[in-house]
């Protein structure tokens, strides 16, 4: 694919190592907030090759991961109730709630179906005019200009059967949080690109003045990550802390406005909880007062439903890369990818389950013990 | 988070007052939203999420990094030639 | 209920009462049923109307020692997809399956649920095509049931096939028999199948020029046992794809595999499809593919007799068969890292993370 494989090139690929090699002098500490380089980064062993004065930790970047247990409850809820129909990202489908998921629900009787697109609903609630058609709105600011058009249209066209369970989350405070986090190792941080794409790169000048740390909006493929990685280093070694874009070709410095103003329009700014790290403040979107009679939390009178995360999971010191997912004690004992308790566990880019999937080779047979230092919540 | 790819945009056409366009990644032809693109043309390259197109493709920017990475790897290769010869005069004397 | 496509080549040989859609009483062992086999089965499967039907096939299997025997079920959806429909599938899934034996088929049963209404055309295409596949893969349908279930159930038509073969001496063929140091062959380029039917699933639905590859196998295999009948392994590559073929063979073997991921043939089609919908194309179904792990002294004469096969033309050596981490699959990437392969957790769902 033109645009993608040029990325892919392996040949270059080692150049990029040995320069990331020639310029490191001493050890840092980068972690990339997007799961989809988590992803990329695992799946392509690029942290296997890159030089050991190079640690890479695995931020809270996926939001799938991160949905909170009860938000998953309040799905399941509305997905069992007779005559709707629960539309959802595939990703969804395997996340645990308290007690089920998803696929559980479905297999329950259930009308839960997987969606590429959220217009997907959209048309679902055309043609089911007697069913109540529910979107599950998750994802980062990527996702949100796509989950408001489908409450656009649904406005536009005057649809009553249609509703979002909204649970967005934002990048900057959750960067925000790990920097202000008195026990955070991180060193620079790479940017996710295709965040940035729509809301730009200005939101991260603060964070750099604020924490004095470099951020370097990145791409996905493993030419564009390690280029990230490149640029991160190299500011460390000469001492900078600037926002730089290495991820030039889609990301523009002010964004989509487009999008941005469609998403302005739909939802507004809350208080989120993460899963694995509790809440952080003004760090997610909900629908806006003025599309109320689109949210299915009223709607399916959902919103009081509250539930524990797992007092076993450790997610939260995993993301702050405090601990590696095999020094948690429920790391493939009573956490597993099939029976995941926290947020790094229950997707694929996930820190845990990627360790859990590709890396049981390295993984070391006997746990290495670990004093717990005092984790700031957020 | 946030798989998107690029693709080619084919066709352009509106659906009711939103912008929509067939897109196609190697021989593959999916309906995407356009409405946050208003300015993409046909033959333009788009990354698409979720079945919207949100950026559009600098194909120049594209072109420079590609060259800047190609560069890179005449710098390494000259410093690895540098530090071989350095190595080899160490051997000689 | 299912759409039924243009049926433009199908032709119904005799008047079926002038029904056009299935009802109760064609799964009821009576005149109706007899119509239904007299005027779509035995037609399709090529079985002349003189010939005595019995409750069982009798079949001469005097030479035999060994029998490869088989049941499949398939509930595909939809039922009709790009380059072939569940009838064909239907049949080449338990060809291969003895043919994954060293086993040439002998012959086929074929059962069918069918739902109450499903239009009689679609059910005589679908009969067709089995017949279609049957004699391609050289094999005959020669016994089946039919059931008729309530408007609801058996979403338009479900089809279970069973095959015996005949396994040739001096042949043995099974997981178990793997070394290490044996060499893991791919015989053509991955992922087809999956994404052909994907494009047309309801909500994901995306244009491409994508043709199943279903296909009957055992052609590709005799000519491979031609070459040598030490083959250790045969596997297809359908559901969970050559990640769980190859996970299931180390695991029985207790042996580890190590293959270069640079090497699996991926259509760029495929490719892009996985790209965009977020798949893993190990993890993707194919129907007319097999992974061989055999001797290293006979790989070049079975990739001479697959290469020379209209099955095996883009077949590879993608690996070995290791003694390190018995169980484990390891594939080594394009940039000289490794990574475990595991066996998929369930369906493969589009992903937007």
């Amino acid at each position: 694919m033109k645009y993608l494989d040029e990325f892919n090139d392996p040949i270059v690929a080692r150049q990029l190592f040995a320069e990331i090699e020639r310029i490191t002098t001493r050890p840092w500490a980068i972690m990339e907030v997007c799961g989809g380089q988590t992803h990329s980064i695992i799946r392509n062993g690029i942290d296997q090759l890159l030089p050991d004065n190079v640690e890479l930790i695995h931020g809270p970047g996926c939001p799938v991961c991160v949905t909170p247990v009860g938000m998953i409850d309040k799905a399941l809820d509305i997905a069992s109730q007779p005559g709707v129909i629960f539309c959802s990202f595939g990703d969804m489908l395997r996340v645990p709630g308290t007690s089920r998921d998803l696929f559980q629900v479905k297999s329950e009787g259930g009308d839960v179906r997987v969606v590429y697109s959220p217009l997907d609903a959209v048309k679902l609630a055309e043609q089911h005019p007697d069913r109540d058609v529910v979107f599950f709105a998750i994802g980062f600011e990527t996702t949100a200009p796509a989950n408001a058009m489908a409450v656009h249209q649904a406005h536009q066209r005057g649809l009553t059967n249609f509703s979002v369970l909204v649970s967005h989350v934002l990048v900057p405070p959750a960067i925000e949080a790990i920097a202000s986090s008195p026990t955070s190792r991180v060193d620079g941080f790479l940017a996710a690109g295709h965040v940035c794409s729509i809301m730009g790169t200005w939101q991260y000048g603060p964070l750099v003045e604020r924490h004095n740390v470099p951020i370097v909006v990145t791409g996905f493929e493993p030419l564009d990550v390690l280029e990230g990685i490149r640029c991160v280093v190299a500011q460390l070694e000469r001492g900078t802390a600037e926002l730089e874009n290495a991820y030039s070709r889609v990301v523009t410095d002010s964004g989509n406005e487009a999008a941005q103003r469609m998403v302005e329009d739909i939802f507004e700014v809350c208080d989120r909880q993460w899963r694995g790290i509790g809440e952080i403040p003004l760090s997610g979107w909900r629908l806006s007062t003025r599309y109320a009679d689109y949210d299915a939390e009223t709607r399916f009178d959902v919103a009081a439903i509250d539930s524990p995360e797992s007092s076993l999971c450790r997610s939260g010191e995993v993301l702050q890369g405090l601990i590696k997912p095999y020094e948690c004690e429920a790391f493939g004992n009573e956490c597993t990818p099939r029976r995941p308790l926290g947020a790094t566990m229950v997707s694929g880019e996930g820190a845990c389950a990627a360790y859990y999937q590709y890396r049981r080779l390295d993984v070391p047979t006997t746990p290495v013990p670990v004093t717990l230092s005092a984790v700031a919540g957020a | 988070m946030c798989l998107a790819v690029p693709g080619q945009i084919v066709d352009i056409r509106e659906d009711r007052g939103t912008r929509m366009a067939t897109i196609d990644f190697d021989g593959i032809r999916k309906e995407i939203c356009l409405a946050y693109l208003p300015d993409i043309d046909v033959g333009d390259y788009a990354i698409v999420h979720v079945g919207f197109a949100i950026s559009k493709i600098d194909e120049a920017s594209a072109r420079e990094t590609l060259a800047m990475f190609k560069e890179l790897g005449i710098l390494d290769d000259e410093l690895a030639l540098e530090s071989a010869e350095v190595e080899s005069v160490e051997l000689r004397s | 209920m299912p759409e039924a496509p243009d049926f433009d080549g199908w032709s119904c040989p005799l008047p079926l009462r002038g029904q056009d859609r299935v009802v109760i009483g064609h799964g009821g062992g009576g005149r109706l049923s007899a119509e239904l086999i007299e005027n779509i089965f035995l037609p399709a499967f090529g079985t002349s109307p003189e010939a005595e039907l019995h409750d069982s096939a009798m079949l001469d299997v005097r030479t035999a020692e060994r029998l490869a025997f088989s049941t499949d079920s398939y509930v595909v959806r939809p039922l009709f997809f790009p380059g072939g429909s569940i009838g064909d599938l239907a049949v080449n899934g338990t060809v291969n399956d003895i043919a994954m034996s060293g086993a040439q088929p002998l012959a086929l049963s074929a059962g069918f649920i069918l739902e109450e209404g499903l239009a009689m055309n679609v059910l005589g295409r679908i009969a067709e095509e089995m017949g279609a596949a049957a004699r391609r893969a050289g094999v005959r349908v020669v016994t089946g049931d039919t059931k008729v279930v309530e408007v609801g159930l058996a979403d338009g038509l479900y089809v279970n096939t069973a095959g015996v073969g005949v396994i040739p001496d001096g042949v043995d063929i099974r997981p178990s028999r793997a070394r290490a140091g044996d060499a893991v062959i791919v015989s053509g380029p991955i992922g087809l199948h999956g994404i052909a039917v994907m494009s047309r699933r309801e909500g994901l639905e995306f244009g491409t020029e994508i043709l199943t590859d279903s296909a009957p196998l055992n052609g590709l295999v005799a000519a491979m046992l031609a070459a040598s009948t030490d083959l250790h392994v045969l596997r297809d590559p359908t559901r969970g794809g050559v990640a769980a073929s190859l996970c299931e063979i180390a695991a029985t073997a207790h042996l580890g595999i190590e293959f270069e991921e640079s090497t699996i043939p991926v259509p760029p089609e495929v490719a892009a499809a996985c790209s965009f919908l977020g798949l893993d194309v190990l993890s993707i179904a194919n129907e007319g593919k097999l992974i061989a792990v055999v001797p290293p002294e006979v790989v070049d004469d079975v990739m001479s007799a697959m290469h020379a096969h209209e099955f095996g033309r883009r077949a590879c050596v993608i690996g070995r068969m290791v003694p390190e981490h018995p169980g484990v699959v390891v594939a080594r990437t394009a940039f000289g890292s490794s990574r475990v392969v595991d066996v998929p957790l369930g369906e493969q769902l589009p992903r937007i993370c």
